[in-house]
């Protein structure tokens, strides 16, 4: 049984120590604050995830050790059963950047910077896009003709762009891509099509544009959904003789492209390498590694 | 899945050893992912019997009996030597002298033809016995620091590991084998770091005394603490320094917390107990063991028992100098193996100013670099860049083909080295560059300044390529 007075001891203490300090300390305990909240702090920063919230910790190199393999939140202390307000903060903001990389669009600069025709699925908003998946694997009327008038006709290899759930991905790597893409696919002789940037993509978008262009070989570069560790992730999707309806097996991914994952140019110089065997073996996805 | 067979041949002061193993590697990535090859176990398959070094005075090696230890060791292992796919030939300790390390070459070259003979020097010594000891293993396990002290006949190694890190290595002229009896039970051989040891405490001791074991043990005592004074376990003293190695480098100081592991022919009496006649050995090596377990430095409960003990550097010499390239590497077909390659290493700083100039100053770094070298290959050793653009890769790759374009004779290859993960993507845009001479460019490997590098053939599907880094060479 608990002792009624020793709570009522413990409730006095613990709003005498509030109400002086704005904080209650642990018996026995002495050691630094948690880092207060500095002014114009980016809290989504990586320098500002690798502070170590926990009070006065038994080992703080392992924990620092720690923290640094893995993005998730540890170490980061607590109030009471909750989160410390700049644990709160972080998350919150995590959330809003990825929030963000869905519903925000490629800015337009980047598309035109990179010369690439702008086209768009049957979706005609980010609500219809996210609501509707079935609209964001056709390309619209005015796509297909578009498509059919500026982009190389049956190339070995289709190149094109799609925001899907994150334009934030694109707009990070899509630049340092492409362009080694080209160049490889080209140096290994092969007829590359006119790359260009699809709005309101979804993966199977692909499958729509191969039977269009009659391409061999169709990649996607697409964002990924993102998470609370990086909106920054993208993905290749690459399948050999694309069709609409095809199993989603046949589909090859390169995924977790970002800077902290695969770079990149290492990621296209590697793509190139899956597209020539892909082409060699006239296959892609489970029937590639068989 | 793939596997090496990889051989240790450990050439030591007092002992020489032959260990095979197998190094598996495999795609750790999902399927998802590019490809992650990594070494994803090893295995002993043989470990031959410890055999004394065969000398032919106390300081030359005799060639032709190392040469039939090792022929035997084969035979025995079941293992022809084009089975043989890496591995080092490492000669440590007192034995790593020139005139040997050519011998060693010269009587090994069946055997060895295919990878390295290195003569390890005091610090590469410490850490590969480190790493056999199982020490660096226990560090990165347990997250802790471990300091190993690798106590074999002429010298102990140490080396500190800190969280699967090394943090610092050096080496003492002390070991088992500095006093050497003959079969009469006197005193053969007195190394000039235990007569030193002697001196300080005023113990005379000259060749054709008797041997006697509370004289030794005095010895002992006294090189037990000097090793607690080696580890920051009792107080420093100017001796410490009089029986430091040559060349030897100085070691961070261990922290209290460290643990501490014993291999070496000595350790192997440490932890088991010791045989009835401690001359048997006819040396003062189980003396020097006795000293140790009682030295109150080292009786404590921070005393790790090792997984090697009088094997450790032959079985990390096997093990553990093999490593592997990233898995998004590009290369010629045939280019591999290329072995004692002198890496040309380009700091950060050096590398932004060959983009800047676009290779002009790199090309004649080349040209001097390749006047001071003998050897024909060289291999650039670039940090590379963070997620560069693939403007930024270009250059880098203008720069490499502008500086080895009239340096390098039209036959040899561009190799080069990156440690950022842009291997493939800087393959792709030098390729085009060098007029189809052949190159390789691969990444993931830390190279240091005056190092050398062996590449081995390509594995999975020609995905990595296995690499060692030698610190020191002679071959």
């Amino acid at each position: 049984m608990i002792d009624e007075k020793l709570v009522q001891l413990i409730t006095e203490e613990v709003i005498r120590q509030l109400a002086a300090t704005g904080r209650v300390r642990l018996p026995g305990k002495e050691g630094s604050f948690v880092p207060q909240l500095v002014e114009d702090e980016d809290l989504a920063s990586p320098a500002a995830k690798a502070k170590t919230l926990v009070e006065d910790p038994e080992d703080p190199e392992a924990l620092a050790r720690m923290k640094k393999r893995t993005t998730a939140r540890i170490g980061v202390g607590n109030c009471g059963p909750r989160l410390n307000t700049r644990t709160l903060l972080t998350l919150r903001a995590d959330h809003a950047a990825a929030r963000d990389a869905v519903f925000k669009d490629v800015d337009p600069a980047l598309i035109e910077r990179l010369g690439l025709v702008s086209v768009e699925t049957q979706c005609d908003c980010k609500n219809t896009y996210v609501t509707r998946p079935d609209l964001g694997r056709k390309l619209s009327e005015e796509a297909v003709e578009t498509l059919r008038a500026r982009c190389t006709a049956a190339p070995d290899v289709q190149i094109f762009a799609a925001d899907g759930l994150s334009s934030t991905a694109i707009e990070s790597n899509l630049e340092r891509i492409l362009p080694v893409l080209t160049d490889g696919l080209k140096a290994k002789g092969l007829k590359v099509g006119t790359p260009f940037y699809l709005r309101y993509g979804r993966v199977a978008s692909e499958d729509h544009v191969s039977e269009v262009l009659g391409a061999k070989v169709v990649c996607v570069l697409i964002g990924e959904r993102p998470g609370l560790a990086t909106a920054e992730s993208m993905s290749a999707y690459i399948v050999y003789n694309a069709y609409v309806g095809m199993p989603e097996s046949k589909r090859t991914v390169v995924s977790n492209i970002h800077r902290n994952g695969l770079t990149a140019v290492e990621a296209g110089a590697y793509i190139v390498e899956v597209i020539g065997q892909i082409l060699e073996k006239k296959a892609s996805g489970v029937d590639l590694v068989k | 899945m793939a596997e090496i067979l990889s051989v240790g041949i450990d050439i030591g002061t007092s002992t020489t050893q032959v260990i095979f193993s197998k190094i598996s590697v495999d795609n750790t990535a999902s399927y998802f992912s590019a490809p992650r090859i990594a070494i994803v176990g090893k295995e002993i398959l043989y470990k031959s019997a410890v055999h004394f070094t065969p000398l032919k005075s106390l300081t030359a090696l005799d060639g032709d009996g190392v040469r039939a230890i090792v022929a035997e060791e084969f035979r025995n292992a079941g293992c022809r030597p084009e089975d043989v796919d890496t591995g080092a030939v490492i000669i440590t300790g007192e034995s790593a002298r020139k005139e040997n390390a050519a011998l060693v070459t010269e009587k090994l070259s069946a055997f060895a033809g295919e990878f390295v003979v290195s003569t390890a020097g005091p610090d590469l010594e410490s850490v590969v016995a480190g790493k056999g000891s199982g020490a660096f293993a226990y560090s990165s396990e347990n997250e802790c620091s471990v300091v190993n002290l690798d106590i074999g006949g002429g010298t102990t190694n140490i080396c500190l590991f800190d969280n699967g890190e090394t943090r610092g290595k050096c080496c003492f002229d002390i070991g088992g084998r500095l006093i050497k009896l003959g079969a009469d039970g006197r005193i053969a051989y007195i190394a000039p770091a235990a007569k030193r040891v002697a001196d300080s405490i005023g113990v005379s001791l000259a060749v054709g005394d008797p041997a006697e074991e509370r004289t030794l043990s005095r010895i002992t005592d006294k090189m037990a603490e000097l090793l607690a004074a080696a580890v920051d376990r009792a107080t420093p003293e100017p001796l410490l320094e009089r029986v430091r190695t040559e060349k030897s480098t100085r070691m961070p100081k261990v922290p209290q917390s460290a643990k501490l592991c014993f291999s070496g022919g000595v350790a192997e009496c440490f932890y088991r107990p010791e045989p009835a006649d401690p001359f048997r050995y006819g040396d003062i090596g189980v003396l020097l063991a006795r000293s140790l377990k009682k030295h109150p430095a080292f009786s404590g409960s921070d005393v790790i028992p090792a997984q090697e003990t009088i094997r450790a550097t032959v079985v990390g010499a096997g093990t553990y100098t093999t490593s592997l390239s990233g898995s998004t590497i590009d290369y010629s077909p045939g280019v591999f193996p290329v072995k004692n390659v002198p890496a040309l290493t380009l700091t950060a700083e050096e590398q932004a100013q060959c983009l800047a100039d676009g290779g002009a100053a790199l090309a004649g770094t080349v040209r001097w670099f390749r006047e001071q070298s003998d050897s024909e290959l060289l291999i650039l050793a670039l940090p590379g860049l963070k997620d560069p653009t693939y403007g930024e890769i270009r250059a880098l790759a203008h720069a490499v083909a502008a500086a080895t374009e009239h340096t390098l004779p039209k036959d040899v290859p561009v190799l080069a080295v990156v440690e950022e993960d842009i291997a493939k993507a800087l393959g792709i845009a030098l390729k085009p560059l060098l007029n189809g001479r052949r190159y390789a460019v691969i990444d993931s490997v830390k190279v240091e300044a005056g190092d050398y590098v062996d590449i081995g053939r390509p594995l999975m599907d020609g995905l990595v390529v296995p690499v060692i880094v030698k610190t020191l060479l002679f071959g």
